[in-house]
């Protein structure tokens, strides 16, 4: 009995611990809004279901507890009850599915008119990469690495001169604008996670991945690593700047550009760069055009 | 009806000294034993280590001897000790070795001596395992995925030698587990004795040999994964690892890929979710069967249910990495695959359900176990579709509400099972009676401790805090009240933690001072119970196997004297 009276009281429990946590979502700050909603139809199918089926269980506890002279029902089967849970279980499935496989395939597919920005991960820091008047990133790699030369870039792609570098600083977005962010690891596994976007991916040192969003909210979020990368994974932190397209051109024009800082390294630096650039063995090189 | 190899006149392997009966034992009963115990104690091991990150968790700066590497380390051990040296060992070599033969009327494995270097193997594994805590630089903290290239580089803690004796532990490991998952799966196959078909076995048999025939099929990849991570580690090889930088140089590694690495990983480790939950999953039907006193709800649809739940597994494993990086059009696929896998799993919950329903129900020890982990599979099961449901995984994956939902379902929901099934079947094993009163505490303790933990993790998941942090630090979306959550589940879990030791003490206790056991205490139908003497001798059934004339579920049925009827017993 006590049992029955527990498993009631958890499910009520739990649906007051839903309503009366101070814990949900963080406020939406990109155009994401349909995996939210994907998670809300989620939420409503399997708190029915969890609800219906835990309660019948504590009914079932008390009605058909064991009394003397009380003896249960023999009953090996009853295929049309089982076809019929069956049936509504797959429509809950469906019902679920539905919203979440949209809302993949509004992520998976990237506006044509979104500008390109590179995130790039070490260990354990964050560092970003805008592509320039010409809207091409220019190859990169890390064999390029220098000092002066952090995120790696192919000194010889043309591409990558009007490239805009920003080491360990903050990313800035303008508000409204759609982005696809470019994802690239130095060392390990990183995962580029801003609460308020939603949208997350791994950093695959190797190749490039990417994700893409709208922010839709001016302010200043933090930038986290969701992907496991050793000692330092959880101070590895950045910041994301949100701001009006004016305000986002004016410091973008503060930012030096892959040509300028090459102007002005000391030509020994120089020639470092450019003998790693024409070394035989030149490794495969990771660029988006 | 099936034919039997295991015939009356089969020589076995008497032991002749208390060496060859109880150490170099061939007999699939003290096997079993020894695997449980193994597997109980490395797995207390794993329970400190929770503890241990709990106590950082909940008082972060309080303990200054745990530091960020400790505190990976801690994670990383804890969770493939409990994944694969406790609950894998302990279900499968465990309840495996001492269930299929008495089950299924055979006097032993069809292997004995097969079966008894499956045990050294796995005992070697777990020592290999434990030499990781006192190699330089200590165990790995790449996290129980391993995933390279951090496992083996720079800044993780282990990358030397820890992950070494990881990835030497887990291929003994599948060695061992081999050996042990043939016998099973042939035993189940050929030993069956006469009238024991496959569709009269109880679902604990179903469960545990479905997930042996998984696991023949799954560890290989586990296996070949930590072959190439070593020849990655020791050999200079590239299989994963890509051209990187470490500690500020570029290694000499080139074109290797990670994401091979993870596809072979989870394409373990996605099945061993299941080669944990299956016998789980049969285990508990019996459970409840018996102390329902009512035949199984839907016995074929449950046996179904454990198939197509076994062979769906095999392709749903990249729903763990559906932001990996890998091709996002995979992700139609698996969200896909991975929520149908949802309606065979529903159907068996249905059945539990439908088992209770007009039944004459005891609310036994094992019995409230067995509900508790109804409740906490729905629980676990439901949760598991958001993270399913693709594009809601995207905000929730690497979050605490992963960390909730897999504790849920496949550390609470299997645990809960495996301490029922210890409290069920300690009569026959032992002889003797356990305490049923420190069984209760041991109960109450356990199943509101466990949710008391979990519940609120799903919540802090949801508000995007992250999963493998050693400290959340300074960040503005978590609140105050997110710390003071972190302190209320390290005090339940440190309570949860210490009620464990009521389990132990009456586990112990019962075994030199509890009343002799009744030789079938709860009224069961399966063939285990029927055994001549308890607890069963060598060779399990006197001179003559018994005879198998119906299923194991034959309780209440109308007109029969009794409330069950024994498999052994004719046919009017």
């Amino acid at each position: 009995m006590p049992i029955a009276v527990a498993i009631a009281m958890l499910v009520l429990g739990s649906v007051a611990f839903h309503l009366f946590s101070p814990w949900w979502r963080t406020p939406l700050a990109s155009n994401w809004g349909s995996i939210d909603s994907a998670l809300d139809v989620t939420l409503w199918i399997c708190a029915a279901a969890f609800i219906l089926l835990n309660l019948f269980m504590a009914w079932t506890l008390v009605r058909y507890r064991h009394r003397a002279g009380h003896r249960a029902h023999y009953e090996p089967e009853n295929s049309s009850l089982e076809m019929r849970l069956t049936f509504w279980t797959a429509i809950g499935i469906a019902g679920m599915l539905a919203p979440g496989l949209a809302a993949w395939g509004r992520y998976v597919s990237v506006p044509q008119d979104a500008a390109i920005v590179e995130a790039v991960g070490q260990q354990w820091q964050w560092s970003f990469r805008y592509p320039g008047p010409d809207g091409v990133l220019g190859a990169a790699g890390v064999k390029y690495i220098t000092p002066d030369n952090p995120l790696g870039l192919d000194p010889l792609d043309p591409f990558g001169r009007d490239d805009l570098l920003v080491e360990a600083g903050d990313l800035h977005l303008p508000v409204g604008k759609p982005v696809k962010v470019v994802l690239r690891s130095k060392d390990v596994l990183h995962d580029f996670y801003v609460p308020e976007f939603r949208a997350k991916m791994d950093l695959v040192p190797g190749i490039v991945t990417y994700f893409w969003m709208t922010p839709t909210k001016a302010g200043t979020f933090d930038i986290l690593c969701a992907e496991l990368c050793g000692t330092g994974h959880h101070e590895m932190r950045g910041k994301v700047v949100v701001e009006s397209p004016k305000a986002f051109a004016a410091w973008q024009a503060q930012q030096s550009s892959f040509g300028q800082i090459l102007a002005e390294a000391p030509p020994a630096a120089l020639s470092i760069l450019l003998i790693k650039a024409n070394a035989c063995i030149v490794p495969a090189t990771w660029s988006i055009r | 009806m099936a034919t039997t190899l295991a015939d009356d006149l089969r020589p076995l392997h008497h032991p002749h000294s208390w060496v060859t009966k109880y150490v170099w034992s061939q007999d699939h009963k003290v096997i079993a034993i020894q695997y449980s115990v193994t597997a109980i104690a490395i797995g207390l091991v794993a329970l400190v280590l929770s503890a241990l990150m709990r106590l950082q968790l909940g008082f972060p700066g309080v303990f200054p001897a745990i530091q960020p590497d400790n505190y990976l380390q801690f994670v990383s051990m804890h969770g493939m000790i409990m994944v694969v040296y406790l609950l894998t060992a302990l279900l499968l070599g465990g309840f495996g070795n001492y269930l299929i033969p008495l089950m299924i009327g055979a006097r032993d494995m069809v292997f004995p001596f097969v079966n008894m270097l499956s045990y050294w193997l796995y005992l070697l594994s777990v020592i290999v395992l434990v030499a990781g805590f006192f190699v330089p630089g200590g165990p790995t903290g790449a996290g129980w995925t391993l995933y390279p290239p951090q496992a083996i580089s720079e800044g993780t803690p282990g990358h030397q030698w820890g992950i070494a004796t990881m990835l030497v532990s887990l291929a003994i490991f599948v060695a061992a587990f081999t050996m042990g998952g043939l016998n099973y799966v042939t035993t189940v196959l050929q030993a069956r004795t006469k009238g024991m078909t496959l569709m009269r076995m109880p679902l604990s048999v179903w469960g545990i040999f479905t997930a042996s025939v998984m696991g023949l099929l799954a560890f290989p990849a586990l296996f070949v994964a930590a072959i190439m991570m070593l020849f990655d580690h020791f050999a200079g090889t590239s299989f994963f690892m890509p051209t990187m930088q470490s500690m500020g140089a570029v290694t000499s590694t080139e074109g290797g890929s990670p994401l091979l690495f993870q596809h072979l990983f989870w394409f373990f480790g996605h099945p061993e979710v299941y080669i944990v939950a299956l016998p789980a999953f049969g285990i508990v039907s019996d459970l409840i069967s018996v102390h329902a006193r009512r035949n199984i709800f839907g016995y074929r649809m449950m046996v179904w249910a454990i198939v197509i739940i076994g062979a769906l597994s095999f392709i749903v494993w990249a729903h763990h990495m559906y932001v990996s990086g890998m091709n996002p059009y995979f992700g139609f696929f698996f969200a896909t695959s991975t929520l149908i896998i949802a309606i065979p799993t529903a159907i068996k919950v249905y059945n539990w359900l439908l088992t209770l329903w007009r039944g004459d129900i005891h609310l036994r020890v094992p019995m409230l176990f067995a509900i508790a982990f109804i409740f906490t599979f729905i629980h676990g099961g439901l949760s598991g579709l958001f993270l399913g449901n693709v594009s809601v995984d995207v905000p929730l994956s690497d979050t605490f509400f992963v960390v909730a939902h897999f504790h849920m379902v496949m550390g609470v929901s299997p645990v809960l099972v495996i301490f029922g099934a210890i409290y069920h079947w300690y009569p026959k094993i032992t002889g003797r009676m356990w305490n049923e009163t420190l069984g209760k505490i041991h109960f109450w303790i356990t199943f509101l401790g466990v949710y008391a933990i979990f519940l609120p993790m799903h919540y802090l998941g949801i508000l995007g805090v992250p999963r493998r942090y050693y400290a959340l630090g300074e960040t503005a979306f978590i609140p105050q009240s997110v710390h003071m959550a972190n302190e209320w589940i390290s005090i339940a879990a440190l309570v949860v933690f210490a009620a464990q030791s009521l389990f132990f003490i009456n586990m112990i206790w019962s075994l030199f001072r509890g009343p002799k056991a009744d030789p079938n205490p709860w009224g069961a139908a399966s063939l285990e119970w029927q055994t001549p003497q308890t607890p069963p001798a060598h060779g399990n059934w006197g001179p003559k196997l018994p005879v198998v004339y119906r299923w194991a579920y034959d309780y209440s049925v109308p007109g029969a004297p009794r409330d069950f009827i024994p498999q052994t017993e004719p046919r009017a």
